[in-house]
């Protein structure tokens, strides 16, 4: 059952799901954003975690210590929804014949390159489906594990070792791929875009009715990396504040079909303070460049006007 | 028991119905595709409970399997040729974490051009993805084989996936007479699935699919190519279990007026009936010739065909898949390498033939046999290191 109240401390309090000792970076997005996912589960509920080939994965489950608490799985880079689709289907075959009794949630985490690129048809296919799992990208906007190479998640501009800035280069040339609305398009029960802000509650929520809402959910996580971004470790949190203040990334959700604004910013920031922040846009801030930032903060415009329109519909 | 007649894809189907495994990813393509719509009519007609996921590709359906396996589920797939293909990556997944799924293949030749007829290039191009692979002559094997898969793949000692081959529209489209098993007899032969840990297991967590370093990795393989050694054991005492229940004899291969052979041809597949023909047809000439039958591939039972071979002075060995190595195909490497270890002096030619689905007759036959007595006299009868027969001139 979706939980109607957010209760900060009943939530703090909740068992810890992914345990630490885990070698993800300090500052890394993408382990914020599992332990906070993985915290909506109430207590006492079983899960299957999946996950696709990236950082997480070599991180957290590295032969023979795991991180997870729960049950878990990794196959491959391409198909974690795929994946996740048969351990569902499996759960249902084998209670059905009385093999299993136990309640489980399905939760598979993918970062953007396992999930906006290599893995999208795995994942369409799953939601498609429509299995009753949770999948979550955790959307750092570029392949981190291999070094930082450009993905369809990468905004525009953006320095990446396969979009480097250099003399003829303004950095990667294409905008971001919009995956919440694609997923949308799937009509599935619950789609909804979140980041770290605040206590979590926006991530909390919104992870709490991906995991209780009957169907399949996709749950698209800003999840900033201090490599890839370059930016101070403890910038993190100040970052993603940005990224919603200036309507870079906005939190909303789309139930059943019904797209919800959850946060207006009152004003909204210039994207330049977003940017400013991230060594990967710095060539963006070097004279004579005005005219990127003033594209980008236009894409961001269209994106927002666009999301109001839909929100507002 | 029922004296019947079926397609091979149909043998496969009444396998599955009798066994009713827990779930099916399956991505339709040609020559497998009946399969899975044999099954999802099963379903839809209440005749099996099986749980069926109609994937949007290849590559998603062995990732399924590989997640309901690892979930605690008898899974099984099918497929053909490029699908085979594009589930290349993921086979090495399921072998390597140990999961028992089932796959009916029907061979079909990878593309290259387009092509959907019986070829052997498919399943021999995972030949080393760690997956047991059987083979099949006819309907009534295919259907003896699939009945055994499970009972092989499921083993404590062996824990792999498991293909079961059968040729494309040779076997699986022609209609063929066949015996069924008792439904009841093959229900108990094949058993529950009740493997010692999953992820759903209700008093265990578990953890699939490491990232394992260079410390642990390599006795991870180690340990994967032991089971597929203990496999050979495994596969015999299933097989005999099977013949006493069905009279139906099964080994690593069959020798067909094999044992004074003194020229004999090794192949997999459909072809071995045409061979026998020309078998029995050299025979009449006076001429001892036999057959050898490759079932079990994976494991290769390297010492046991070169044993059944020692008596032979030539031996032609028939590859339906190019190797394109410059010498030949997958079988004739195997086998010739089979017979050096052993020490044998016999002479060995490796035959390509029946790529794409081409035709392959009892005359072709007849002439490999009649080149292999040229051959095992010291002649020089083909030109090439490998050899097509059937090809246009």
């Amino acid at each position: 059952m979706v939980q109607k109240t957010f209760n900060y401390k009943e939530l703090q309090n909740r068992p810890e799901r992914l345990a630490p000792g885990h070698r993800m970076c300090a500052g890394c997005g993408g382990t914020i954003a599992v332990r906070n996912v993985l915290k909506a589960l109430h207590p006492g509920d079983k899960a299957v975690v999946g996950n696709a080939t990236g950082c997480l994965e070599v991180s957290s489950y590295m032969y023979p210590y795991t991180a997870y608490e729960d049950s878990y799985i990794h196959n491959a880079f391409e198909n974690a929804g795929a994946t996740l689709s048969g351990v569902e289907t499996a759960y249902h075959a084998l209670k059905k014949r009385g093999k299993i009794k136990d309640n489980y949630k399905f939760i598979t985490f993918g970062g953007d390159g396992g999930t906006y690129d290599i893995g999208m048809q795995s994942l369409s296919g799953a939601m498609e489906r429509g299995h009753d799992l949770v999948y979550v990208c955790y959307d750092n906007g570029a392949y981190m594990n291999t070094g930082i190479q450009r993905s369809s998640a990468t905004p525009q501009f953006a320095d990446t070792t396969t979009t480097p800035s250099g003399t003829q280069s303004d950095g990667k040339p294409q905008g971001r791929k919009d995956l919440a609305a694609i997923m949308a398009a799937h009509n599935i029960p619950y789609v909804a875009q979140t980041t770290f802000i605040g206590n979590m509650k926006d991530l909390y929520v919104k992870s709490d009715r991906a995991i209780y809402t009957p169907g399949p959910a996709f749950l698209n996580i800003m999840a900033p990396c201090p490599r890839g971004w370059k930016y101070d470790a403890p910038d993190i949190i100040e970052i993603c504040k940005l990224g919603v203040e200036t309507c870079y990334w906005p939190l909303f959700e789309v139930a059943e079909g019904r797209w919800l604004l959850n946060y207006e910013p009152k004003k909204k920031l210039p994207i330049e303070d977003f940017l400013k922040k991230q060594g990967r846009f710095k060539h963006l801030f070097k004279p004579g460049s005005e005219d990127l930032i003033a594209a980008f903060q236009a894409e961001v415009d269209r994106r927002w006007e666009e999301l109001l329109t839909r929100c507002n519909a | 028991m029922l004296k019947t007649r079926m397609s091979g894809n149909e043998a496969v189907a009444h396998a599955i119905r009798q066994i009713n495994p827990d779930v099916m990813p399956a991505f339709p393509i040609t020559p497998s595709t009946e399969i899975p719509q044999f099954v999802a009519s099963m379903i839809a007609n209440g005749e099996i409970d099986t749980e069926f996921i109609p994937v949007e590709s290849e590559h998603s359906s062995m990732s399924a399997a590989i997640g309901s396996s690892a979930a605690g589920a008898r899974t099984l797939t099918a497929t053909s040729s490029c699908g085979l293909a594009f589930m290349w990556e993921v086979l090495y997944v399921a072998a390597s974490s140990r999961l028992p799924i089932a796959m009916a293949v029907v061979n079909r030749g990878l593309t290259g051009p387009l092509n959907i007829n019986a070829e052997h290039s498919d399943s021999m191009g995972a030949r080393d993805s760690g997956w047991l692979q059987i083979y099949a002559e006819n309907n009534q094997e295919v259907y003896d084989n699939f009945l055994q898969a499970y009972r092989i793949a499921e083993h404590p000692d062996v824990k792999l996936p498991i293909m079961i081959c059968q040729d494309g529209f040779i076997t699986s489209h022609a209609v063929e007479n066949i015996t069924l098993w008792d439904d009841d007899k093959m229900k108990k032969f094949v058993g529950e699935y009740e493997p010692r840990h999953y992820l759903l297991k209700e008093d265990e967590v578990m953890a699939v699919g490491p990232y394992a370093g260079s410390p642990y990795c390599m006795e991870a393989k180690k340990a994967q190519a032991e089971a597929m050694k203990r496999a050979k054991q495994v596969i015999l005492d299933v097989a005999k279990e099977f013949e006493e229940i069905t009279g139906q004899s099964y080994g690593f291969f069959e020798g067909y007026r094999l044992d004074d052979a003194e020229y004999a041809v090794v192949a997999i597949g459909s072809v071995c009936g045409t061979a026998k023909d020309a078998v029995d047809a050299m025979r009449e000439r006076g001429l001892r010739a036999g057959l050898l039958k490759i079932r079990v591939f994976r494991p290769f039972p390297a010492q046991e065909i070169a044993s059944a071979l020692k008596n032979c002075r030539a031996i032609a060995i028939m590859d339906r898949s190019e190797g394109y190595n410059a010498v030949g195909g997958p079988l004739g490497a195997e086998v010739t390498a089979a017979l050096y270890r052993a020490g044998a002096q016999a002479k060995v030619v490796n035959i390509m033939y029946g790529l794409s689905g081409r035709d392959v007759r009892v005359k072709d036959m007849e002439k490999i046999y009649d080149n292999l007595v040229k051959l095992g006299d010291g002649e020089q009868v083909y030109s090439e290191t490998c050899p097509y027969v059937g090809l246009r001139e």
